[in-house]
Formats: structure tokens, sequence, C-alpha cells
């Protein structure tokens, strides 16, 4: 790559970063916590209710899709869309949401946390 | 492998490794296919070299590699040799591995169906002793011998860890001897391709010490028909015109019975965690998750049914 392309480069980075600013993350959600909660979603079976992003199968049909779940402002359409409140939601929705077909679904606090980091990691595309 | 199976490869054992045996009648099926593997290696790397030789080789090797003598050693010798050697060895191995009359062995009746399993222990007079479907639980150690039939078409019943396939053929019983070594779960996977949701037919084999055994089998009663609301809904909602559920008024044999529904590792035929999530999940729109499957998707229930249905059969251990 010749020096200018490199001054280039460096100069469009430097601008989109201004554009958007450093993405801050909503939450104390680091990376790994959003892969923990990924992978504990999985073990689970999430899907067995809920289509999720990035796994073919199974693409659950009760409950909503969790593609963009980030970008809700509601949880259930009852709850707002907070991390604490989205951790205590997975673990035991009808202690939250009474009328809710969602069962309280035994976990780790670790892995509820971990799931409601990476649900609101999931933005739209 | 894209995603496909992402879920299912995140719980333990799956998909099953195929060169790990664990326990002595897969053993030697593993110790054939690396020779098989191996050996086949060799000979093609020969048949590469005798190749090259033929085209790029030297007048003299080419004249030595068409000679009548090379003919006969690398072409009738060898392979009389190296097959017929390879048809004595697995046929003595296949032998050895199929049930000897005699042997101390458990027995347990397993029966393909279009997409799942039943699963019936049997006591030492061959009577059906416990029904269960989708899991076995075994003691290590001790042989355990099946009897693989088919309620339909075929089937071909695979614990890759535990021993090699045998297919399940409709009006035939054919036998297969699995032991496992160690305690632990060990997945399984229909085999033969029967149609539908063929590839979300999968099996668990636990294996207990023999004392874990002993207790899991003796915690195998049938329900004390104190179900509450679940129980009505199950009966009320027409579960039981297909499932059975013993010690209750529910007697359907179409598909698996439930009895201990709530104990076993899988639900949906060793495909999802057995959790109340998945179970009211696979109630309300099992075909989302196992499309064709025989279970129609019961979407009448309310939410507090529904969670009030998976826990009642959570129960059920």
């Amino acid at each position: 790559m010749a020096r200018e392309e490199v001054m280039i480069a460096a100069v469009g980075t430097l601008l989109l970063g201004a554009c958007h600013p450093a993405e801050i993350a909503p939450h104390d959600a680091g990376a790994a916590a959003i892969a923990r909660g990924r992978d504990a979603a999985r073990r689970l079976g999430c899907g067995a209710c809920h289509a999720m992003p990035d796994s073919a199968w199974p693409k659950g049909r009760v409950g909503p899709a969790l593609d963009g779940f980030g970008d809700r402002a509601m949880i259930a359409g009852q709850l707002p869309n907070d991390p604490v409140r989205l951790a205590a939601f997975v673990r035991d929705a009808p202690a939250l949401v009474p009328g809710t077909a969602m069962p309280a679904i035994p976990m780790r606090d670790e892995d509820a946390r971990d799931i409601a980091a990476w649900l609101q990691s999931l933005h739209e595309q | 492998m894209s995603n496909r199976f992402l879920l299912a490869s995140t719980s333990a054992g799956w998909p099953p490794p195929v060169l790990d045996p664990g326990g002595p009648y897969a053993e030697p099926v593993t110790l054939l296919a690396w020779a098989l593997l191996i050996g086949g290696a060799v000979v093609l790397a020969i048949v590469v070299a005798a190749l090259g030789t033929a085209l790029f080789g030297s007048k003299r090797l080419k004249a030595k590699l068409g000679g009548e003598r090379a003919i006969w050693l690398g072409g009738f010798l060898f392979p009389a040799v190296v097959l017929t050697g390879l048809l004595i060895w697995g046929l003595s191995l296949t032998s050895s591995l199929s049930p000897q009359p005699g042997t101390d062995a458990m027995r347990v009746r397993i029966i393909g169906e279009m997409w799942w399993w039943r699963v019936h222990y049997l006591d030492a007079r061959g009577q059906e002793a416990l029904r269960d479907a989708n899991e076995l639980h075994i003691p290590v150690g001790r042989p355990v011998l099946l009897e693989l039939e088919s309620a339909d078409v075929i089937h071909s019943f695979w614990i890759p860890r535990l021993a090699g396939k045998m297919d399940m053929i409709p009006g035939r019983t054919n036998k297969l001897l699995i032991e496992a070594d160690r305690p632990g779960v060990y997945k399984g996977q229909c085999a033969e391709y029967c149609g539908g949701p063929h590839a979300l037919m999968g099996f668990v084999v636990v294996a207990h010490s023999a004392k874990d055994f002993e207790r899991w089998r003796a915690a195998r009663r049938p329900a004390d028909g104190g179900g509450g609301p679940g129980l009505d809904l199950f009966l009320a909602s027409g579960c039981a015109a297909c499932h059975t559920i013993r010690g209750t008024a529910a007697n359907g044999l179409a598909g698996p019975d439930l009895t201990h529904v709530g104990s076993r590792q899988t639900l949906g035929a060793g495909i999802l965690p057995n959790n109340p999530g998945t179970m009211a999940g696979w109630i309300a729109d099992s075909q989302a998750i196992k499309p064709g499957n025989r279970m129609p998707a019961y979407h009448q229930f309310s939410g507090r049914e529904l969670r009030a249905l998976a826990a009642y059969l959570r129960g059920l251990e």
C-alpha cells in the first residue's frame, strides 16, 4: 500500500470515528459477557420458542424473534428494557409478567446476566 | 458445517464423536476403521507411484512394471492376500461383536418410529418391565443386549461411542450389544434416512455406576395421580390420545410414553435440552422445532395454561 493510501485510510478512520462516537455499551457488558450469554441461550434451548440471530436451528415461533432486541423499548410489552429487569425476566418471567407463557427457567445468576447482556447487544442490521 | 446444529452442538456429546470408542463393542470397530483408512492410503500411494512410473519412469522401470512378474505379484497375489486377510478379519470381528447365547446381558427392546424411539426394558424372562422413550439407561461394565425393531420404515440405531450401526427393519428383530466402560452420556442418531425430520431423530444413552443404576431403576414409578391443573389440562386437551402417563387415565400409544418425561435429558428425541422453557415451546409449536413430526402444534393454551402443563410434565420423573 502506498503511503498516501495509508494516510487516507487513517484519516478516513478518524473521520468515521468522529461521526460515530465510540460505541458505548448501554451497560457494562463486555464482549466476553455477550459471547457467554449467546452460548448460554443456546445451551438452554431458548431457540425452542424464539428465533435467534446466528442460529439456523431451531427457529421457534412461540415467542418473538430475538434479533434487534437491544433496540426494543419494552420487555414483553410490559417492562422497560433495562439490563437488570431483563436479567430478572429471562430467569423468572412469570414473576414480572404474570400472564406470560414463558416459564421460569432454572439458571445461574451469571447466565441470566450474560443472556441479558447478549440480548441488549442485538441490534437491527 | 454451518451453524445449523449450533444449538445442539453446545449440548455435551453432540455431535457424537465417531472415532472415540467408549466400550468393548466399539473399540474393535474403531480399530478396523483405522486399519481400512490407513491400508487404503498405502494402497493408493502404491497405485499412484505405479502410475507415475508408467507415465514418467525410465524405460527400464517401465519394462519392470509391465513385466509378467510385476503383474502376478502386484496385480494378483497382493490383492488376493490383502483382501482375503481383511475379509477374515472383518467377518471374525463382526461375529465376535454379535450376541453369544448365554450372555449375562440386560435386555432392552428398542423400536424405531418416525422420528423417535420406543424403549422397553425387559426382565430376565423377556417380559416388559419398564417403558420409556428416546433415552436408555444402562449400568457400566455390563453388556446390554438391544433387540432392535421398527414400526414403520427402516431406521438405523447408532451410538457411535458404544457400538457400530445396526439397521432397524420392519418385521425383523436385529440384535446389538453395547457396553459402556465409564459413566456418562452417550449420544446417538438415526443413521438411515427415514424421511422428514430424520436428521432430528436423536437418542441418548446414560451409563451409570451399578449402584446409581439401581437407584435410577427404583425411582421409575408410575405417576401418583396428583397432577392438579396440569394433568386436567393434559387429559382435557387430547394429549392422552397419543401419550401414556402410567398412574393416570392417559393411555395413548401413538406417541412417546411420558411417565418419566421430566427426568429425561432431552426433549423431541435427543434434540433439545429438557427444561420448563423447551417443554412449553415443544408443546405449543413442536412443528417449528421438528417440522413434520407427528405431534401437531397446540395453539389453544393461554400463557398460564401452557406453563401449568409444562410444569406438570417436568414433574413426571
